[in-house]
């Protein structure tokens, strides 16, 4: 996997002609241009509903969002010129409308408040502020790895801090770590964060790389049983140990939707890397069993099971489906084309601008709103996985694969749980809800997204020509073109 | 690698394909359910916090409930100018209690969410202004409803006053003593709105019943005017003869009926039987006359009619059954199980003043958008369709009713006014001779050109006990009400 191996043999890529990938940073641009005018339209439109006249807020908030993505334009201009056009200005209109959501929860609790005579917290102008220090976060992977592939060397180091990060709020006394029940936290004099958001990221770069590594180990054929090929009792420790770690998680912190997400994301990258869907049925029958477990041992887990099957018949039962059913209320209300940005009663539901906002918006942008949203986000993974799919070598390939993963995982549990297909388990909305961990992580999640789609893209230096050697067909597995099947000699070393 | 990574790729357009059904199943096809469901608070807000529409007196547009901007949750204070005197009027509007009266049945369109207002609505909303509601234009005249609520309240009366147009039907005026206070109970504070429904509800006196429409009481010797209607259509004239016995006995029974104090009529035609209200006269001519026929002519006056609004439901006045002759003999009189609503005994007098046809009662003048254009205003129509009597009978029985009006006391008595009336003093509860009883009057004026037509109801004879009778508690508030009405116009 070393530079020089990985660039003689760009040339031999036929199906992928070594032409100058346009770099569309033109397309870029405009398309931010235009989530700006999205945004700023969403933002009018609150303050004309709300407030029946437009503030100098507008402007304040118009610019602030122009100025931040303007300078992460720019940032990757210079540092990833040549990553995927489209990912940039998908991040910036979720996050955009989610400042706007925000803002507007914000009026409608300012309104509550000052008719209760209470204090007024405004979460609009920090959520500003947390988009700040991701986008300086952001800039800051950006250059800090200019290929995404010397985050191997430190694998095992990111595998160590992850599993301490993620570790550490269950190891914590409550006091330090302990938000509405959720043992997620690190309490820190000034602020807090949910070192969680963090560590998924760290433990996925480790997770690609040790499974790069470790790769032929998975591959090998253990007992064919049925005609399936079993995998060796010894490899399940990988996933035996991602099984329990999530456990833990459920355990110790309380915290259903992050040790699904986890859980999710190993299977996941366990799959690509071998190929071998017999992961995923062991995975999720490991999950099944997790599940039934976890059910029977503890009345969180049958009190979220009950919220979910039926959250009108658990309205009034306190810890009962009374949030679930006030979401569902505000959907309802929606309906298809919705009541209007700020026409809404959006703070009705208990964390509105969190774990709920999608809530808010599929009131307030109906039905059509959320469907666009939830298309944004396709988009975003699946650009995200196109430079996966695009990118040469294999670890880029995991990582990338993995990130998108996550993006979509990420929204399935949440909005999910939120409209109820699935039991709620509360996780943020990537770049939607309110939250700096999370916006700081999952801006670095694209930071290393467009550091893979731009090394996918980007021009190989001009290989020098020299007589095929090997067969051109052994080595044009990591393009464009479909193996007839996982032969031993189709994967790059 | 890049199989497995695709098979992703199409995992994960099912997980966003699946909330994208699922969204569509909360959004779409259970969100009727989820947005009415008595939990969801979004609704209900949505309708208070909306810039209610006004009700409206028919005269200078008098506004009887208003909105006022409030710097609450729910943004609008509804008011009530008055609130006591047009409570049976305009009902009340509560955020706790639900709404009743003209606020309940005209809601739709106040709130603005009736379709009549919808283009109306768009158009607000594409100018980015909130949705208001429609306002309501009545045919009450404050000056009527005042002087009429001031009679009955300055002598501390329990009872009802209807005021009609009688060519068309519109309400000028109805009271409901004692009333209650609709401000308190549209109150934005839980706490008010409790303790006023409480005091209300608990109260004996039962402030708030709608008495001119949703109560019925005997209505004594006013029932003449339909008996006499009815004999009148049967081939009487005001000429024919009648008994003039001080009393007679109920057929088939021993009990004898005798007419007020006892006396013998002072004459002997049915001109005087209804001038002097001879009881025994018209308990023999409604024998004579037959269940039927009695039934008929009332009918034609609107008595018996179960799906009378104004828009608010009456509920319906009736006969009773009739079912021996002794109870046809006590029905002729308004008494026995013959029970109408203040808003009927009204439509008695209404009914003779407009050449014998009912005109339907209608409290709304006309629906107005909230820029004050007009939307749809009501014509008056005719409330049976069926003439009560015949324009000359009705003539004959506006002469009979002038000269019961030469012969009824009381105060307030006005040459000038021109009043043509019936008064009734009904019998009522288990042991009637030592019940005060109810105290009628209903009247019309002019009666060369009828413009009002009232009915007043005082219950259990007001502040005279037994001594009460429809001339002495009853009249005077009826003659207030009517000089209101002309010395207005």
């Amino acid at each position: 996997m070393s530079q020089p191996g990985a660039g003689s043999r760009a040339a031999q890529y036929a199906t992928n002609p070594p032409r100058e990938m346009p770099k569309r940073s033109g397309t870029e641009l405009a398309l931010l241009a235009f989530a700006a005018f999205i945004v700023t339209s969403a933002f009018v439109l609150v303050q004309a509903n709300q407030e029946q006249e437009l503030s100098w807020d507008v402007v304040w908030y118009g610019l602030a969002y122009l100025a931040i993505f303007a300078v992460a334009h720019l940032a990757v201009r210079r540092w990833a010129p040549y990553a995927d056009p489209l990912i940039l200005p998908c991040v910036a209109l979720l996050n955009g409308i989610g400042l706007v959501m925000i803002y507007r929860i914000d009026m409608a609790q300012a309104e509550r408040a000052i008719s209760l005579s209470q204090e007024v917290t405004e979460n609009a102008p920090r959520q500003v502020l947390f988009t700040v220090l991701a986008l300086a976060l952001f800039l800051a992977v950006l250059i800090v790895v200019p290929d995404h592939r010397t985050l191997t060397r430190y694998a095992y180091t990111f595998g160590l801090v992850g599993i301490v990060a993620l570790a550490l709020p269950a190891l914590l006394p409550s006091s330090l770590s302990e938000v509405n029940g959720a043992k997620v936290w690190l309490k820190l004099p000034g602020f807090s964060i949910q070192p969680g958001e963090f560590a998924k990221i760290l433990l996925m770069i480790f997770f690609a790389s040790f499974l790069v590594a470790k790769r032929d180990l998975f591959m090998a054929a253990g007992k064919r049983v049925l005609g399936v090929e079993l995998p060796r009792a010894r490899d399940l420790g990988p996933i035996l140990i991602a099984a329990v770690a999530c456990l833990g998680i459920l355990v110790f912190e309380k915290d259903l939707g992050t040790a699904l997400l986890f859980f999710g994301i190993v299977l996941v990258m366990l799959y690509v890397a071998t190929e071998r869907i017999i992961w995923v049925v062991v995975g999720l029958g490991l999950f099944l069993g997790g599940a039934l477990i976890a059910y029977q041992l503890f009345t969180h887990v049958q009190q979220r099971v009950a919220n979910w099957i039926d959250p009108l018949a658990t309205y009034d039962d306190p810890g009962g489906g009374y949030q679930i059913a006030q979401g569902l209320f505000g959907l309802g209300t929606g309906g298809v084309f919705g009541t209007g940005l700020g026409a809404g009663r959006p703070e009705t539901v208990p964390e509105a601008n969190t774990d709920f906002i999608t809530a808010a918006l599929g009131e307030e942008l109906g039905f059509v709103g959320l469907a666009a949203l939830l298309m944004i986000y396709l988009l975003l993974a699946m650009r995200g996985m196109r430079g996966a799919l695009a990118v040469r070598d294999t670890f880029g390939k995991l990582l990338g694969g993995g990130l998108s993963f996550t993006i979509i995982m990420q929204v399935f549990v949440i909005v999910g749980g939120v409209t109820k297909l699935i039991p709620m388990t509360g996780i943020t909305t990537p770049f939607l809800s309110y939250g700096g961990s999370s916006l700081l992580a999952n801006y670095i999640l694209v930071a290393l997204l467009l550091r893979i789609s731009d090394a996918a893209r980007r021009p190989q230096p001009a290989a020098k020509p020299r007589p095929q050697a090997q067969a051109p067909l052994a080595e044009a597995h990591t393009v464009m073109v479909q193996r007839p099947q996982p032969a031993e000699g189709g994967r790059t070393e | 690698m890049n199989t497995p990574l695709r098979k992703v790729g199409v995992a994960m357009l099912v997980m966003v394909t699946l909330l994208l059904v699922n969204a569509t199943y909360i959004q779409v096809v259970k969100a009727d359910d989820y947005r009415t469901d008595g939990r969801n608070s979004r609704v209900l807000l949505d309708e208070y916090s909306r810039e209610r529409g006004k009700i409206v007196a028919e005269e200078a547009g008098q506004v009887l409930a208003g909105v006022e901007p409030t710097d609450d949750r729910l943004q609008y204070q509804r008011t009530y100018s008055n609130g006591p005197m047009y409570a049976p009027v305009t009902g009340y509007y509560s955020v706790r209690y639900g709404a009743d009266g003209l606020e309940g049945n005209m809601d739709e369109f106040l709130n603005g969410s009736d379709p009549r207002l919808f283009v109306r609505r768009l158009s607000d909303m594409i100018t980015g202004r909130d949705p208001r509601g429609g306002n309501v234009r009545l045919t009450v005249r404050p000056s009527v409803q005042e002087a009429a609520y001031r009679a009955m309240t300055d002598r501390g009366y329990t009872g009802s006053v209807v005021a009609l147009d009688p060519k068309t039907g519109d309400i000028l005026a109805m009271v409901s003593t004692p009333s209650y206070d609709p401000n308190r109970l549209a109150s934005h504070s839980s706490e008010e709105q409790q303790a006023a429904w409480e005091q209300y509800t608990e109260n004996e006196a039962n402030p708030m019943l709608n008495r001119a429409i949703r109560e019925t009481y005997p209505p004594g010797s006013t029932f003449k005017i339909v008996t006499t209607a009815a004999a009148l259509e049967n081939g009487a004239t005001p000429d024919t003869k009648v008994t003039s016995a001080a009393n007679v006995t109920l057929p088939g029974t021993s009990t004898t009926l005798e007419n007020f104090g006892g006396q013998t009529c002072p004459g002997s035609t049915l001109k005087d039987a209804l001038a002097y209200s001879c009881n025994t006269a018209y308990a023999e001519l409604a024998g004579n006359l037959g269940a039927e026929k009695l039934r008929e002519t009332a009918a034609d006056f609107g008595i018996g009619m179960s799906d009378l609004e104004i828009p608010m439901s009456v509920v319906p006045s009736s006969l009773g059954d009739l079912e021996s002759e002794a109870a046809l003999y006590q029905s002729g009189i308004g008494q026995r199980d013959v029970r109408l609503t203040p808003m009927q005994d009204a439509l008695l007098s209404a009914t003779v003043a407009n050449g014998g046809v009912a005109m339907k009662p209608q409290l709304v003048r006309a629906l107005l958008a909230p820029d004050l254009s007009t939307i749809e205003e009501f014509a008056p129509e005719e409330l049976t369709g069926e003439a009560a009597m015949s324009a000359a009978n009705a003539e004959a029985l506006k002469d009979m009713m002038i000269a019961s009006e030469e012969n009824t006391s009381g105060g307030g008595k006005d040459p000038s006014l021109n009043i043509a009336s019936k008064t009734g003093t009904a019998e009522h509860g288990s042991d009637p001779k030592a019940t005060p009883p109810h105290a009628w009057y209903t009247a019309f004026a002019p009666h060369d050109d009828p413009r009002i037509a009232v009915a007043v109801i005082v219950q259990s004879g007001g502040d005279r006990g037994l001594a009460a009778t429809g001339g002495s508690v009853a009249a005077e508030i009826g003659r207030t009400t009517i000089a209101a009405a002309l010395g207005g116009g």
